[in-house]
């Protein structure tokens, strides 16, 4: 077990080291930060010496090895957009985004078990066919369209929920700050989660629903229902548990997605999370920002990866015997 | 079955009372709600030289010379001035003046604040490299000395503020960020001038809450009665527009120009509108001996004014108007507006008309009946609809024969082809914070200017350029400019399109008066309940 964990550990940094290499070689192309950080008055001379004092004209192997140096020590560099140090801005943000990510997964993972085990064991019922066809708009539509279409209708139109934001926040002892101690976070958090989670949540519904038909249909339920087992324990206790491997793989790997598409919801929803703080960089060619949450991600993926691997071996007990054996 | 649905339906519910829980927050006193696109980068009044930046500063600090709502000059921090000789000029000092933290303003701040704004890593030095000397005459009188005569200086000292020398030693930003020293300095988020409002928090791209500053100087000059700001950068269009519609914010200074008939159709929203201090234009590469991206090979088109003059009879500015900026924007003639000295407004009336019939005969004289093929490079994220202009522009050359490859692309990667002179054919938007025809050919007329890449230039030109720098007498100046205009006029290196409009959104009860430069000044507000 240890074993197995050092070499994922391994791997994992070689990931993210390569990721880090192509992500600051792609940085070439996103344009010159100078010409942001300057206005339109500053000579040709002074953008040569702010090139200089950055580094810019240092060769791509000088740039990246101080990069990797640097990052080793915790240390991102400074952000050309918001001069501050890039793991400062990171440490204020991240909690905005893991919030948004944590509210929407449980969100996706209660709304697509409980949908996904309903439409699975009812499938003739008329609810459970307008659940199916009312999740085609979770898969079928882009997150900006739902999340504009949301705050038109319960912002704009119903005056219910703000359209941006995050509410009032809290800040707790170690810098995190937090939404979901106030009304206000509360009722932020609303509709960028459930834009967010929509996709998720079809999926999960997805997945359950035809792998409960699958084992719904094996032997060792019609010998259970034989045996006289009450219908509530065939269902959650031996179904639904036969059916969560492939749940924990694909909810372990669509957590590392939420991150990521939280990008868009983020933008939308002005939450003042990585994502939007990604977007912004992008668009600034602040190189220290991006590259610094290109490494997180990675971490993140990895991470996760990692944990549903050891959620494997919790749930299903033929992996552990393998391993015994 | 029914355990599900009971579930589904306490879930609902859940989320139902959760939401209904929480109620509209009060407004006490009288806040003003302000969005925009995008957050001020730094709160260091002297470390960039940008829009969004210096509106932040000037909530909170004072130049010795400031604007009136119309744009005149007006005393600041300095109550007169005179000028001693034609080097040297005398400020008065207001007296009774304190910083926010109480620190009283004197004639060392005014020393100190100008000459960290001449520091290396200042973006502000553009505006005070004139000046060689400062003397502190008494602690309420200084005197400027510049090395020529400036007969700008004064429009140049509207964009330094002054900042409390005390302060910024005892917190160690007597210069501006300097990116090698791997630090925030406390500047960034921390201020101390002498504004009509105070900084009450701030957070980067979230939140940044001003409240009124009952010691200001000005307040009997400019009663204004707004107790606190808060302003929330919004940068999704649509978000934006609905947190305004939904009256989550009380003004917008970006609407979005699709948006601002919807805007309008709401009962308790209107929209003001100016001309913005900026003009829209196409440069062309008059100097190169072969364009870069053409079919035309071994010599350069643009080198001959036809062909020039060909390309600007064939766009059709009114249908650019019309359809692209939905009726925003004043077609020009010339690249400078009414507001900057040297503007002439026949300039802008005779621009030469939409004609494809010309543009073609044009062509034909200068030798390309049949028209070339060329690139125009393009912004898409910079000006209002930057894209779409050149879009529509495609294909009305396209009529005349010229096959225009577009290239439109993020800003970061378009300004570099225009300061890096690697464009043939490209759009460009200038405005002028002095307020003089003298900025504008220093950088787009000189041919040493750096975002000329048009390459246009004469020595004679850069002559007349260099010696308005310097001469103090109006009349002689604006002569001077006068003839430079008549010159580049007829030369045509730039094809002026439009001059933006500014519109800003926002509620009725809202009363502040639109400003060319497109910089709410918060303390010429009023808000009626």
């Amino acid at each position: 077990m240890v074993h197995f964990i050092a070499s994922r550990l391994f791997q994992s940094s070689i990931v993210m080291l390569v990721v880090a290499l192509i992500s600051f070689y792609l940085f070439n192309f996103v344009g010159d930060p100078i010409s942001n950080m300057v206005g339109q008055e500053t000579s040709v001379k002074d953008m040569e010496a702010l090139r200089d004092r950055l580094g810019l004209n240092d060769p791509f192997l000088v740039q990246f090895g101080g990069f990797i140096l640097n990052a080793l020590e915790g240390d991102f560099g400074i952000s050309y957009r918001l001069q501050r140090p890039v793991e400062d801005i990171v440490a204020e943000r991240m909690p905005a985004t893991l919030e948004l990510v944590l509210v929407s997964a449980v969100i996706a993972i209660l709304l697509g078990v409980a949908g996904g085990l309903f439409t699975g064991l009812k499938k003739k019922h008329w609810f459970s066919k307008t659940i199916l066809t009312g999740s085609l708009v979770g898969v079928s539509l882009p997150t900006f369209v739902i999340g504009i279409l949301l705050i038109y209708l319960f912002s704009v139109k119903v005056n219910l929920l703000p359209s941006f934001g995050r509410g009032e926040v809290v800040k707790l002892d170690g810098g995190w700050s937090t939404g979901l101690l106030t009304a206000s976070g509360w009722k932020a958090i609303i509709l960028p989660s459930v834009t967010l989670a929509l996709y998720q949540t079809t999926l999960i519904l997805r997945i359950i629903r035809s792998e409960m038909l699958e084992v719904m249909r094996t032997d060792f339920i019609k010998f259970a229902r034989a045996r006289g087992l009450k219908r509530r324990d065939i269902n959650y206790g031996h179904a639904l548990k036969n059916t969560l491997i492939p749940v924990i793989t694909v909810a372990g790997l669509q957590i590392g997605s939420l991150i990521a598409f939280s990008i868009i919801t983020e933008t939308v929803f002005q939450w003042p999370g990585m994502g939007s703080l990604f977007i912004q960089a992008v668009q600034f060619a602040d190189v220290p920002v991006m590259s610094a949450y290109l490494v997180m991600v990675a971490f993140f993926f990895v991470m996760i990866n990692l944990i549903v691997d050891l959620l494997y071996f919790v749930v299903d007990p033929r992996l552990r015997a393998d391993v015994k054996g | 079955m029914g355990t599900f649905s009971k579930k589904l339906a306490v879930a609902g519910f859940v989320l139902g009372v959760g939401a209904s829980l929480v109620a509209m927050p009060a407004r006490s006193e009288n806040t003003l709600r302000y969005a925009n696109v995008g957050d001020a980068a730094t709160l260091d009044p002297h470390a960039l030289n940008s829009l969004v930046t210096l509106m932040a500063g000037m909530q909170m600090h004072d130049a010795l010379v400031m604007r009136s709502p119309t744009m005149e000059k007006v005393p600041g921090l300095a109550e007169s001035w005179e000028i001693l000789d034609e080097n040297t000029w005398q400020f008065n000092l207001r007296r009774d003046v304190t910083f926010h933290n109480g620190n009283a303003f004197t004639a060392d701040d005014v020393i100190f604040s100008i000459r960290r704004a001449q520091s290396e890593t200042s973006q502000m030095n553009g505006y005070v490299n004139t000046i060689t000397g400062i003397r502190k005459v008494d602690d309420h009188t200084v005197q400027l000395v510049t090395a020529k005569p400036n007969p700008i200086l004064l429009d140049q000292l509207i964009n330094i503020f002054m900042m409390d020398k005390e302060w910024a030693e005892k917190h160690e930003v007597t210069e501006p960020q300097n990116f090698k020293d791997k630090q925030e300095t406390y500047a960034v988020r921390h201020t101390n001038g002498t504004g009509a409002f105070k900084l009450q928090s701030r957070e980067p791209d979230v939140k940044t809450v001003f409240v009124r500053n009952d010691q200001w100087w000005g307040k009997d000059l400019y009663p204004h009665n707004i107790d606190k700001i808060v302003w929330t950068p919004i940068s999704n269009d649509a978000t934006r527009v609905a947190a305004l519609l939904s009256g989550e914010v009380d003004l917008l200074t970006d609407p979005p120009l699709q948006d601002l008939k919807r805007i309008k159709a709401g009962p308790s929203l209107k929209v003001d509108q100016t001309a913005q201090i900026r003009t829209i234009f196409f440069g062309l590469d008059v100097k190169s001996e072969e364009l870069r991206h053409s079919s035309v090979k071994g010599k350069n088109p643009f080198q001959d004014v036809k062909v020039r003059q060909a390309f600007y009879h064939a766009i059709n500015i009114d249908a650019i108007k019309r359809a692209v900026m939905r009726g925003l924007a004043i077609p020009a003639g010339m690249i400078i507006e009414p507001p900057i000295n040297g503007y002439k407004s026949e300039w802008d009336e005779n621009r030469l008309a939409f004609d494809p019939e010309k543009s073609k005969a044009l062509l034909t004289e200068a030798g390309y009946p049949d028209g070339f093929s060329v690139q125009l490079d393009c912004p898409n994220n910079r000006y209002q609809n930057d894209e779409a202009i050149c879009q529509a522009a495609v294909g009305m050359l396209a009529k005349v024969g010229i096959d225009v490859k577009l290239n439109a692309q993020p800003k970061t990667q378009h300004f570099p082809l225009i300061t890096g002179k690697g464009t043939d054919f490209y759009m460009l938007g200038w405005g002028i914070p002095t307020m003089d025809s003298g900025f504008i050919f220093d950088y787009l007329f000189h041919s040493g200017g750096s975002w000329n890449a048009s390459g246009y230039g004469t020595k004679e030109l850069d002559g007349k350029i260099e010696a308005i720098r310097g001469i103090v007498d109006p009349k002689k100046r604006n002569l001077l400019i006068e003839e430079i205009w008549t010159q580049i006029q007829e030369d045509m290196p730039y094809l002026p399109l439009h001059h933006q409009m500014i519109s800003w959104a926002m509620n009725k009860s809202v009363d502040i008066p639109i400003e060319p430069n497109n910089m709410p000044r918060f303390y010429w507000a009023t808000l009626q309940k």
